[in-house]
């Protein structure tokens, strides 16, 4: 850990940047509590304001981006951060899909302001919650609300020794049948998105009998139009019987504006 | 290890070829022998709304009284009070993850402060098993595995699954109450355990409240556990529900694929149907992974923060996903309905040229487990009834080979 301009190698500078989010896969970093010290060893803590306050300016050789775009001023720092950073990896569903919300994309942003606040002309946004990837290049994108810390680690550690990170981009069902988790579609006839879900949180939901109810976002080549007809159908066919809202529900949370889960969505209630 | 991965299957010579009965307490004699032996006892067991394979600590694990329902992306438990512990169809998952476990790690590579390099190669085996309550489906897909494992001149032979198959000890139970996903008899490998292929044969009977399990012994090691624990000789009556038992279960049974399904996929390759499939499958990979026989694994590499050390590890894949056919490029099957193709081809058709036998055994887990029911059966039989929309023959280096003796790698050129 030699700081003094030794022959030890330079530790590349990581910084870890916030935007409309509520900091919880930033804090999968600290989470990350055996591997910690590790962590610290390996990289110098450039800008992680969650941990502390002291600040090393840019350039940065990876930048982890949390939350969405949803003002003006955001995209100018945006911006500037992708002009300072080598790597950037955008961490969590609100950068990567534009988070739960987005949901103001497809509403009245106006209603929603004097909904919320006492003084809406104090509020100053955009209509829109949208993904880093819309604004900027994005070189790595870590799913989930929040993120997996193991593959957090997974990435950094790619990042460091210099090799493609290698992150999953089929279905849950992978991870729950490789676990040997009971389907719970088929056993329990319980509503779940992990067939068209990405995997990558080791299987959190299902395993404790419930639905997978998305936060990692689409996985590629999803079917949710076969999927979200099924859940819809009785169970005397084999479905959930889910009603149009309740569908709409479904795909309609923390990846509402992810491509598929979006119009997914808007076709129902 | 050359050959010793059937010292316990499929071996009759020398071993007592007598029915014999046991009762419940005969049941437990078994058990306790085998973990007097140092065995660990895996068998079904019921978790989380379904029948699962398990470590078992006693017969008290078994699932007695518990019937299970199964169709097309359905599966239902309920208790009951009878006294049968054997009285589902197939469990949950087969046997595949106890031979082929879904990860494994290959090798380790460490470096020391020096730089020089260790290397640790693949996990040691576990210690011997019993597989208890082997489906004869399943019985069906250990051999299919074999074949591609196990066998020392095959393409893919892996020692490490060679070894877990020689120290597993495998008792059979036939199938006496299959689901309506099952399709074993028109597989032709169910639903009565055969005479080889297990240490030991099982048949349940219920007889007024009690079980009773008729045993035969398919190897020595199956004849000397036998031997071990209290039995009778088998009646005639005995014989006799055995039989019928066994009618019974191959007449209730609803599903089956025709013997054409072969030739059926291979003049399939171009056809309107796949289309149809893909506007239902979900991709989600369900049916391989669920799949006794689908082996497919991809190998992953892993290191620590520091670089010190690097793992690679194997874990269960399937040809539903995109990565499965990436190349330099991009995904050579790039839409549902080619996936879906390739694997239900690869299966029952291409599996026979590369392997000399079905990738099927009728065991029905695709069925049952497919989130949104997708019916091979069904699927195969619309292929049949529909003539593809064009080239009802496929070009020569698209179409599977069938015929032609097996051949094998290191055989020499025709």
């Amino acid at each position: 850990m030699s700081t003094d301009g030794s022959d030890a190698p330079r530790r590349p500078k990581l910084a870890v940047w916030k935007f409309a989010s509520c900091d919880g896969c930033q804090l999968s970093l600290l989470d990350c509590e055996d591997e910690l010290l590790d962590v610290v060893g390996a990289v110098e803590i450039a800008y992680f304001l969650e941990a502390t306050r002291a600040t090393v300016p840019g350039p940065y050789d990876v930048s982890l981006v949390e939350g969405s775009i949803t003002t003006a001023h955001d995209l100018k720092r945006l911006q500037k951060i992708r002009r300072q950073s080598k790597v950037l990896v955008t961490i969590g569903a609100c950068a990567t899909s534009g988070g739960i919300q987005a949901l103001k994309s497809m509403a009245d942003t106006e209603d929603y302001i004097r909904a919320v606040y006492a003084r809406p002309d104090f509020i100053k946004t955009l209509d829109t919650s949208t993904p880093i990837a819309h604004h900027v290049p994005v070189d790595v994108e870590l799913r989930g609300c929040p993120i997996d810390r193991g593959q957090l680690l997974h990435v950094l550690t790619a990042l460091i020794q210099g090799r493609q990170p290698r992150l999953p981009n089929y279905s849950q069902c992978v991870e729950c049948k490789r676990a040997g988790t009971v389907c719970v579609m088929v056993a329990k006839g319980e509503p779940c998105l992990g067939p068209v879900t990405q995997a990558g949180c080791g299987n959190l939901c299902p395993r404790v009998g419930r639905g997978c109810y998305g936060c990692f976002g689409p996985a590629e080549g999803v079917n949710t139009r076969a999927l979200a007809g099924h859940l819809r159908a009785g169970p005397a066919q084999g479905g959930s019987g889910l009603d149009g809202p309740a569908t709409r529900h479904l795909f309609h949370t923390f990846n509402a504006n992810a491509p598929g889960f979006r119009e997914e969505g808007q076709r129902h209630g | 290890m050359t050959g010793e991965a059937h010292q316990h299957s499929g071996m009759t010579n020398g071993a007592a070829p007598g029915l014999v009965c046991l009762t419940d307490d005969g049941l437990a004699a078994l058990f306790a022998v085998l973990r007097e032996a140092g065995c660990e006892v895996i068998g079904p067991t019921v978790r989380d709304g379904a029948i699962v394979l398990a470590p078992l600590t006693s017969v008290d694990d078994l699932p007695r009284g518990w019937r299970d329902r199964q169709d097309a992306g359905h599966y239902r438990l309920a208790p009951g009070t009878g006294p049968a512990r054997f009285a589902h169809a197939v469990p949950a998952q087969g046997w595949k993850r106890f031979v082929h476990p879904p990860e494994a790690r290959l090798w380790t590579a460490r470096r020391d402060s020096d730089g020089d390099l260790s290397i640790e190669g693949p996990e040691a085996p576990p210690a011997p098993r019993a597989f208890l309550g082997v489906r004869p489906c399943d019985l069906a897909a250990l051999g299919v595995l074999d074949g591609v494992f196990a066998d020392p001149g095959a393409a893919h032979h892996d020692p490490a699954y060679a070894l877990r198959r020689r120290d597993a000890l495998v008792i059979a139970v036939s199938c006496g109450k299959p689901a309506a996903s099952c399709f074993c008899a028109a597989m032709g490998t169910g639903p009565a355990a055969g005479d080889t292929g297990a240490d030991v044969a099982l048949t349940e009977l219920v007889e007024g409240d009690r079980a009773v399990y008729l045993a035969r012994a398919g190897s020595p090691a199956g004849a000397a556990l036998l031997e071990a624990v209290p039995h009778t000789p088998a009646t005639d009556d005995h014989h006799t529900a055995r039989r019928a038992q066994a009618d019974a279960a191959a007449a209730a049974q609803v599903r089956a694929l025709p013997e054409a399904a072969s030739r059926i996929l291979a003049d399939a390759t171009e056809h309107a149907h796949w289309a149809d499939v893909a506007a239902r499958c979900l991709a989600c990979g369900s049916c391989t992974l669920s799949c006794p026989t689908c082996f497919c694994a991809t190998v992953e590499d892993s290191t620590s923060l520091d670089g010190a050390t690097a793992t690679r590890t194997r874990r269960w894949s399937s040809c539903f996903t995109e990565v499965f056919s990436y190349i330099h490029g991009g995904a050579v099957r790039e839409e549902r309905g080619a996936r879906y193709r390739q694997w239900i081809t690869h299966k029952l058709s291409s599996w026979h040229a590369q392997f000399g036998t079905s990738g099927c055994v009728g065991c029905g887990r695709c069925i049952t487990w497919c989130p949104v029911g997708i019916d091979i059966t069904a699927e195969v039989a619309a292929l049949a009834a529909d003539r593809p929309i064009r080239n009802r023959r496929a070009p020569a280096r698209l179409r599977p080979q069938h015929t032609g003796p097996r051949r094998r790698k290191d055989d020499p050129p025709a």
